[in-house]
């Protein structure tokens, strides 16, 4: 496997052919500014610290691997256990992220962030870390979104930011990435893009994943410790894909490790449906490599080149592109990608409240849903790890539809 | 320096003639197919006729990140429409095949690029080379990232134009202009396409930067909309673009004729001011 670790450093920001810069030249220059501060911010200790601290005291990790007792009981019996990431400070993933993002903001004494966000957890995490951090906050959200992630939006706007809807395109997170970009290309000279996942022109594909990173070097050690050996399988849902990999990261130079992205699978597999772009061989149409705010990458497209609209019931999961690092990993093998209907996503949600107790994001209950429908194939002596990436306390309006 | 080999392409004759009689070229700028792409030929017609010296067509894209919501709202209208980039190089052989002045304009496709790449370069570059384009700009591409569509193009004859911006180091606008053909186009300001009153105080500064280091002819574009700015252009630049401004009479015109009537009525003045007052100092070099 160091194949892919190496070529992945071949180019500066390229997984085999995908990822890259492609952006309009202003955002050129504060970009290499950008991939500088992080690569000094990576071996300076003062900074270390800081994150460090944040993380512990302020986030609330390391996150416990639990073990799903009752979970694995229901499934027939392989060993279930859940990196608890919805115990987090705001509710999920996101905080590790823009903690990273946030100090770096501060050390390039840039006083203000803008941030996109689709479900509102990385708006609120954006908009936590900047009120911790004493930075202004702008962040954008489709309207669409923002109807159904209401509580989300209330939360950012008592934490002190100012929340924009995006009433362009499809009104969700891609038309949040486009106006959220239009800023920053405005305000570059005042302004860190505090972008939320492993997407957009390089080095945010590489600096997110190793903020994410955290992730999997606390599940691999939970793991060794809990049970002496390597999970054999890990499970993550995949929007841009940045819980995924920082669970992934961690264990790809592990060849017996299988990693498997789920996918929001929607309504269908007809272009506009849904939002899965690596599962073509579930008869998911509409993916081609090609070029979306920043980075070449699978994108759900037209013949023209022109994108195509997405349909998922998780707002984290409606984008109609994937991190590029996925994209290279699914290329080469080394990790799998499957998508799940809406429907099995709502069901698994129910399932893990009342076997867990836990009421997961709807983005995460895709990746129970991916497990479930993989346990046929799967053996009892399996071992699985599955990223808990967010609490279901955003998703209460649809959940209380179907009670 | 760059730009010292002499090329005779159609856009480096028009900048030339331009620079011999001490005038600011205007570069106007639509997208192609708002409303649709009849409406678009009528719309070069009437520009070419009322003084354009070059005209960039816009192929609209789902995704225009770098646009204000003026250019936005007609790539709305143009994907409405049902417009391709084929239907664009369509439209590109229509210009050719009309009469002077407007087959004599050279033609400019400025476009993201995920429609290129997903034509194809090799197919895209042989296609425009063969309708006649000039140039093409593709806004979310830079030097880095252009290797072969650099070499692709270049071997159709094709000027491959690209944006320097405020951000720019100077080492960057070498690069930049190394890197481009026919002319050189500088981004007034940080910021998307849309129209502004003032020109930004730092732009001369930006523009003997960019001398400094280029011969190429020098086109600066965002936020350019009244004479007052072309006046003000004039000794410090070769061409003025002219974009959001026209847009925004077509969106709000009540038909296809009175659209091309105010783009004309548009055009005039602009061409006016390029052609008089501060514009006539003499351009350096």
């Amino acid at each position: 496997m160091s194949s892919i670790l190496q070529s992945a450093t071949t180019a500066p920001g390229r997984f085999g052919p995908y990822g890259g810069r492609y952006v309009p030249e202003t955002l050129m220059v504060p970009l290499f500014e950008l991939e500088r501060a992080y690569e000094e911010a990576k071996s300076d200790p003062k900074f270390q610290a800081q994150l460090q601290d944040l993380l512990k005291n302020f986030a609330g990790r390391p996150t416990p691997l639990q073990f799903a007792s009752r979970l694995t009981e229901k499934l027939g019996g392989l060993r279930i256990y859940l990196k608890r990431e919805d115990l987090l400070h705001t509710g999920a993933h996101k905080i590790n992220n823009a903690i990273g993002q946030g100090l770096l903001a501060k050390k390039m004494g840039k006083p203000r962030i803008v941030a996109e966000t689709g479900a509102g957890q990385h708006g609120v995490a954006s908009a936590t870390v900047a009120a911790h951090l004493g930075l202004d906050c702008v962040v954008y959200m489709g309207t669409e979104d923002m109807a159904r992630q209401a509580l989300n939006v209330s939360r950012m706007r008592m934490l002190g930011a100012q929340v924009v809807g995006v009433d362009s395109g499809s009104r969700t997170l891609k038309d949040a990435i486009n106006e959220a970009m239009r800023d920053w290309v405005t305000n570059v000279r005042s302004t860190h893009y505090l972008l939320g996942s492993v997407l957009g022109a390089h080095p945010y594909p590489t600096m997110v994943r190793d903020f994410q990173s955290v992730i999997g070097r606390e599940a691999r050690e939970q793991i060794l410790a809990a049970e002496k050996r390597l999970p054999t399988h890990l499970f993550a849902c995949v929007g841009g894909g940045s819980n995924a990999i920082g669970l992934f990261h961690q264990f790809l130079r592990d060849a017996e490790v299988k990693m498997i992205g789920i996918e929001a699978g929607g309504r269908g597999g007809q272009l506009g449906e849904h939002a899965a772009r690596l599962a073509a061989h579930q008869g998911f149409t509409g993916a081609r490599p090609g070029v979306l705010q920043g980075t070449y990458t699978y994108v759900l497209q037209n013949e023209d080149g022109q994108i195509a609209a997405t349909h998922s019931i998780s707002a984290g999961l409606d984008y109609p592109a994937i991190g590029p690092e996925h994209a290279w990993l699914a290329d080469q093998h080394r990790a799998e990608y499957s998508a799940v209907s809406d429907q099995a996503a709502l069901d698994a949600a129910r399932l893990l409240s009342r076997t867990e107790g836990i009421i997961p994001a709807l983005e995460s209950a895709h990746a129970i849903a991916g497990l479930i429908e993989r346990i046929p194939k799967m053996s009892k002596a399996d071992l699985v790890i599955l990223n808990l990436s967010g609490r279901g306390d955003k998703d209460m309006d649809t959940y209380s539809r179907l009670l | 320096m760059s730009g010292e080999t002499s090329s005779s392409t159609r856009i480096s004759k028009r900048f030339a003639d331009l620079r011999a009689s001490g005038e600011l070229g205007i570069v106007a700028y639509i997208t192609a197919g708002d409303p649709s792409l009849d409406a678009t030929l009528q719309f070069v017609l009437a520009l070419a006729e009322a003084g354009a010296d070059v005209i960039e067509l816009g192929v609209p894209f789902s995704d225009p990140l770098a646009d204000g919501p003026t250019i936005q709202r007609a790539s709305e209208r143009a994907l409405k429409s049902g417009t391709t980039l084929v239907g664009v190089l369509d439209l590109v052989r229509s210009i050719h095949q009309s009469s002077p002045p407007a087959n004599e304009v050279p033609l400019i496709l400025f476009s993201y690029y995920n429609p290129i790449l997903q034509m194809g370069l090799e197919k895209f570059a042989s296609a425009a080379a063969s309708v006649g384009a000039d140039g093409v700009l593709a806004t979310d591409l830079t030097p880095e990232e252009s290797v072969d569509y650099r070499r692709i193009l270049t071997a159709q004859h094709l000027d491959t134009i690209f944006l320097g911006a405020p951000t720019s180091t100077d080492e960057r606008l070498a690069k930049i202009a190394a890197c481009s053909s026919g002319f050189l186009y500088l981004i007034s300001r940080t910021g998307v396409t849309g129209a502004k009153d003032a020109l930004p105080d730092d732009l001369p500064s930006l523009l003997r930067r960019a001398r400094a280091v280029t011969h190429l002819p020098i086109a600066v574009g965002f936020g350019i909309s009244l004479p007052g700015h072309v006046s003000l252009l004039g000794g410090l630049a070769d061409a003025a673009v002219i974009g959001s401004a026209l847009v925004s009479e077509i969106e709000k015109a009540s038909s296809i004729a009175a659209a091309a009537s105010a783009l004309a009525a548009k055009i005039r003045p602009l061409k006016e001011a390029a052609r008089h007052g501060l514009s006539r100092r003499e351009v350096a070099p």
